[in-house]
């Protein structure tokens, strides 16, 4: 019966112009549509389909601003069971170093956790680190970028996909897993699971809930600094002509005056 | 000078070519010293590349465990290294595994972790650039406390060669605590055959939808192999059975900055171009005169990319002779 964190994070739609704030380089928020990380609804699925081979129950956490809420009911309208949400002003610009801190007090919050599935890289972070740093503060195994996972008892096996190719990987329960984007299909949510999501319980945490000095968070505090931000200036459109059965070797000529060949 | 340890990436007995691009960036912070974590014997094949780029010390941690363990063991190596020697910084290539281990390093430790930097700078304090969003944007950032724990990305910076003393030194490997480590059980390396790896090629031809089938990527390989390139696909042509995953390029996927990037087929959705809009030189095949690759493309024919680029192909391996 593994009780299962899924943590789920919201994000810029990538289809909407994505901008760094004038004011303190950190995510202008509301210059995008706000969606749940497509990476995460894999990971729900995981947990989901986990869920229904063993039982067990599946906790959403998320660490971020208040209409976060919106991807919290997404995951709950899929199936997961109870939420958690850490919002908290100070955690405004908050590193990766930090949010993993936040994350890991709050998992600490939910009982007997067997299992701390993540995507493996958020679409605006891009950090791909989380899930590894997590697994540091635990103290628990890590099987991250997976794109299988079978659990049987206490132990669980996956398959890692990286740039290397494959990895077999093998650990004890508890386990952080990170899911890479192969895993598999995320189900819609039905009229049902949306209306049932709307009576689940979310609970809603600040830091000093967690026990988390606000002094060592957000942007004031944190590890890194952005000193300096451009938007590099896009890029133009060059030559573009019509193939008239000469196409190809007229990209070679261009590739010769480019030196590229 | 302040010592400066780099985890060396090498597969099969050979360097990864970031491993001389992250030699390259620790020399401009210091003197950079090569952290090898491997089976036993890995280090001796390694040395001498390591020297050819300026490695003043070979740190050699070897054992079976090193080998069989993810990250843990590299991430236990250099918080070790980082203790003994109090370097100046510590880079690791911002490969899938790199972020992990220095993720993980920098919490250990306390240090400030600075992900996938294109370029650092020593002077007045360690300063590193990144580019994010896909390339939308150019950032600048500083360590605020503790040691800078840097990510490079490969072919973010240009790797010189300079001679280094190499000077090999063992270092032990702490014991794994396997309760808390992930244990490789077993291991399949892509087979890419000569083909160059996609993050490190200085040319990728890359192929989409339009592509059609996984028969007819073969299209995209000839084109690739007469100019010694990578091969991509879109996420598309991945979804769709037509090339393996692992060469997906884009958001998602691999990003990749090479001198020259072809895409067939693709329509360059901003997800796709989010992997591939910094290449140098952007060539696009597509027979939809509106696909949103053209506002990218330095060089753009709308045409059959089955007419076009088998013409191409010949016409490289021509002036090849
Ligand atoms: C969260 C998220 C992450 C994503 N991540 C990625 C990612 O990492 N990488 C990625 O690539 N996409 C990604 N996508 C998907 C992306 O939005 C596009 O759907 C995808 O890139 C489209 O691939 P494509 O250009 O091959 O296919 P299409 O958009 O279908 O384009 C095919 C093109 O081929 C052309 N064509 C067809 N036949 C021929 C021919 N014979 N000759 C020449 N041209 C021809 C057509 O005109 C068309 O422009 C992501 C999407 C989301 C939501
Ligand atoms: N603020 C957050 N709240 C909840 N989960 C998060 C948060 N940040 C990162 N994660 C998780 O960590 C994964 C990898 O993120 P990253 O390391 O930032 O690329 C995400 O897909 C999420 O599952």
């Amino acid at each position: 019966m593994p009780n299962i964190v899924v943590l789920v994070k919201q994000v810029p739609d990538t289809y909407s112009e994505r901008k760094l704030s004038d004011t303190d380089h950190t995510l202008d928020r509301d210059s995008a549509d706000a969606v749940l990380d497509e990476i995460n609804e894999r990971a729900i699925e995981e947990a989901l389909q986990i869920k229904e081979a063993h039982d067990g129950e599946v906790t959403v956490l998320s660490v971020g601003p208040d209409r976060a809420t919106d991807a919290i009911r997404k995951a709950l309208s899929m199936g997961a069971d109870k939420a958690v949400h850490v919002v908290d002003d100070a955690l405004h610009g908050s590193d990766i170093l930090q949010t993993a801190k936040v994350l890991a007090a709050a998992i600490g919050t939910v009982e007997d956790v067997d299992l701390v599935i993540a995507g493996n890289e958020s679409s605006d972070g891009s950090g791909g680190a989380v899930p590894a740093i997590l697994a540091e503060l635990l103290g628990y195994p890590q099987l991250t970028h997976v794109r299988e996972v079978t659990v049987d008892g206490s132990t669980v096996k996956v398959t890692r996909e990286t740039e290397e190719g494959l990895t077999h990987l093998e650990a004890s329960l508890p386990a952080v897993i990170s899911v890479g984007e192969k895993i598999n299909e995320p189900r819609y949510p039905s009229f049902k699971g949306i209306m049932a999501a709307k009576k689940k319980p979310v609970e809603t945490l600040d830091v000093s809930d967690l026990g988390v000095d606000a002094g060592d968070v957000g942007l004031a505090n944190a590890w890194s600094t952005v000193v300096e931000a451009a938007p590099k200036p896009p890029r133009e459109a060059g030559q573009r002509v019509e193939d008239d059965g000469d196409g190809g070797s007229r990209i070679a000529e261009y590739l010769v005056g480019q030196k590229l060949i | 000078m302040a010592e400066v340890l780099v985890l060396v990436d090498h597969v099969d007995g050979e360097v990864k070519k970031v491993t001389n691009e992250l030699l390259t960036a620790g020399r401009a912070l210091g003197e950079p010293s090569a952290v090898v974590v491997g089976a036993p014997g890995d280090a001796a094949k390694l040395r001498e590349s390591l020297a050819a780029y300026g490695a003043a010390k070979v740190y050699v941690a070897e054992s079976d465990d090193a080998a069989g363990y993810l990250v843990t063991p590299k991430v236990d190596v250099l918080a070790a290294l980082v203790a003994t020697t109090s370097p100046a910084a510590v880079l690791v290539a911002a490969s899938t595994e790199g972020k992990e281990v220095s993720g993980r390093l920098a919490a250990r430790i306390g240090g400030a972790l600075l992900v996938d930097a294109i370029d650092v700078d020593g002077g007045d304090g360690i300063t590193v650039t990144q580019s994010v969003f896909g390339g939308a944007f150019v950032v600048k950032a500083k360590a605020a406390k503790g040691l800078p724990v840097i990510s490079v990305r490969p072919g973010g910076l240009e790797a010189q060669a300079a001679q280094g003393a190499a000077t090999e030194e063992a270092v032990e490997v702490p014991a794994v605590d396997p309760a808390k480590s992930a244990k490789i059980t077993g291991r399949e390396p892509i087979v890419g055959g000569d083909r160059p790896e996609l993050t490190e090629a200085s040319v990728v031809v890359s192929g989409g939808r339009g592509v059609g089938s996984a028969e007819s990527f073969e299209v995209v390989e000839k084109l690739a192999d007469v100019l010694g390139a990578a091969v991509g696909a879109s996420r598309a042509a991945v979804d769709s059975g037509y090339y393996p995953a692992q060469f997906q390029v884009g958001q998602t996927g691999k990003t990749v900055s090479p001198q020259l990037y072809i895409a067939l087929g693709i329509s360059g959705a901003i997800q796709h171009r989010a992997g591939m809009q910094t290449s140098k030189t952007i060539i696009a095949v597509n027979k939809d005169a509106e696909a949103p690759i053209f506002e990218i493309a330095d060089y753009g024919v709308v045409g059959d990319l089955f007419k076009v680029a088998p013409q191409l192909t010949e016409e490289v391996a021509k002036r090849k002779g």
